[in-house]
């Protein structure tokens, strides 16, 4: 087991977001968090890369605590989080936003190299590097997004709904890319959806959450074939 | 002729001393969100330390590098010590957009007291080896002098030094990311709180050069930077508070005009003229010359 929640809590004010969750992540593992709008699985990510406080419970990462540590720290142990929304920074240049992800990074070799294979996945970021981030396409954008937090050389990777607002075609696109990373990179993945279908095609397992608690996990084969959870969850 | 050109030259020293002030005062807003207030604070009392490495080293040259490297740490622990724990604790309340502003006066009033009591409320001389006559053309004085042009020299490298650590250093990178989006910063490896420290101590460092290179033309006292602070405030937002470009344009342009204001108008009009430009630019232009045309997507 390389990430551990257990009896995971976390409060918004008087809310409670995270309810007593529990669920374990092996190496290479990828996992998908399905649930509607208000689930907890943006609340989930932010506490686990150190955005939100945690008020109890405990969770792991190759066996040392994560709680209350710094989102900064934690991107220095391999946690690496893409947060919410095509989350690139507007008025840098593309290339900024890529070299933002290895700022921390002592080794500048193994960052032009690790730059080197996100312009390969992405060869349409190669094209617009001197470009602001502002004037690249929704896709294009989350594709920055990943290819930023790539330059760090995650070991655990947290995305954020990658398919928000994306076109079909372009979310295909996304997804495999993702595919192709952590089949590359032996990447740990813990994807937040509501896109039940494409997060499942390529998942390993799913866990779906509802008002913060856990309802239902398994692999992704399970899931896609059982017809309750079919019409109450994934929406078909 | 020779009278339109002089002013110009008069516009430019005043200008340049402007546009350091008014870089403190955006690197602060850039970093920080904060308007700071304390930036004539700050100026003054590294402006005394340079004043104090100067008597003993007898040395004016050598006492600049000790007034800036006051002004960078001043700025830092003002940050540090005060700001910082303000801004975690006002946070989500009512009074956390006001409350670090406020803050900022209660230091440049805390400077000042602190400043006279110290070195008391006297007029002291900070003086330069740099002549403050103006330089001959011909038969006639120009009212441009030695030191003028140091104070213009001055902060064109400053300008020069920070325009290049923001394009091309990583540090700038870091600079610019938490400014823009503190939270992907964050994400991304940054130590914004770190970061934000380290452009309060560039902030104090301009402002350092500017009361430096400005006192030996005038007087050193608790309060000989006040008037600059409305001059770099006023630059800073004509210049659209963001942009580095913008806050030496802004001062350079608010030097000049006030040059020609005072020779063609009167003495008695400048300092209202620098709010009566303030409020035409707020009107017009509330953005600034070089700020974006409508606000940042979130």
């Amino acid at each position: 087991m390389t990430l551990i929640i257990e009896k995971l809590h976390v409060q918004h004010g008087a809310i409670t977001a995270i309810d007593d969750l529990s669920f374990t992540i092996n190496q290479g593992e990828l996992v998908t968090i399905i649930g509607s709008n208000g689930a907890g699985k943006t609340t989930l990510l932010r506490a686990l890369s150190g955005l939100l406080p945690v008020a109890g419970g405990r969770a792991e990462w190759k066996d040392k605590s994560i709680l209350g540590e710094r989102p900064e720290d934690l991107v220095r142990r391999g946690i690496v989080h893409v947060s919410e929304g095509k989350a690139v920074i507007p008025e840098l240049s593309v290339a900024e936003n890529l070299e933002l992800g290895g700022i921390w990074r002592k080794d500048k070799r193994d960052i032009a190299a690790a730059t080197a294979e996100v312009l390969e996945l992405f060869p349409r970021l190669g094209e617009r590097m001197k470009q602001g981030a502002d004037t690249l396409s929704g896709g294009e954008r989350q594709m920055l997004a990943i290819g930023r937090a790539m330059i760090a050389r995650p070991e655990l990777l947290l995305l954020d709904e990658p398919s928000l607002g994306l076109a079909p075609l372009i979310i295909d696109q996304i997804f495999a890319a993702v595919d192709a990373l952590r089949h590359r990179l032996g990447l740990t993945v813990v994807l937040v959806e509501q896109n039940a279908m494409s997060a499942l095609s390529i998942a390993d397992r799913g866990i779906i959450i509802n008002l913060g608690q856990l309802v239902i996990s398994g692999t992704s084969a399970d899931l896609l074939n059982d017809p309750a959870l079919r019409s109450a969850y994934l929406g078909y | 002729m020779q009278i339109f050109f002089n002013t110009i030259l008069v516009g430019l020293s005043s200008g340049a001393i402007y546009a350091l002030m008014s870089l403190a005062i955006v690197l602060v807003w850039r970093s920080t969100r904060v308007v700071n207030f304390a930036a004539a604070g700050q100026a003054i009392l590294s402006t005394y330390i340079g004043y104090e490495a100067m008597t003993r080293m007898h040395n004016y040259w050598l006492s600049l590098p000790v007034a800036i490297l006051a002004g960078a740490l001043i700025s830092a622990l003002v940050e540090a010590i005060i700001m910082r724990p303000l801004a975690k604790r006002t946070k989500g309340t009512p009074v956390e957009s006001i409350a670090p502003v406020i803050a900022t006066l209660g230091v440049l009033g805390g400077i000042r007291s602190l400043a006279g009591l110290i070195w008391g409320n006297t007029f002291l001389q900070y003086t330069s080896p740099l002549s403050s006559k103006g330089y001959m053309i011909g038969h006639t004085t120009i009212p441009f002098s030695p030191q003028n042009a140091a104070i213009v020299v001055g902060a064109a490298v400053v300008l020069l030094l920070f325009a290049a650590l923001f394009k091309f250093t990583r540090l700038g990178l870091a600079l610019r990311a938490a400014s823009f989006q503190p939270e992907i910063s964050r994400l991304s490896g940054v130590r914004v709180d770190r970061v934000r420290t380290i452009g309060w101590a560039f902030a104090g460092a301009a402002g350092a050069v500017a009361g430096a290179l400005v006192t030996p033309t005038t007087y050193l006292s608790p309060n000989s930077l006040d008037l600059l602070l409305v001059s770099g405030f006023v630059a800073a937002v004509i210049g659209g508070l963001e942009s580095l470009i913008g806050a030496v344009v802004g001062g350079v342009v608010l030097g000049v005009g006030f040059a020609f204001i005072l020779q063609y108008i009167g003495t008695s009009v400048t300092f209202s003229a620098a709010f009566i430009i303030l409020i035409i630019v707020l009107l017009i232009r509330p953005q600034g010359i070089f700020g974006k045309g409508s606000s940042r997507e979130a």
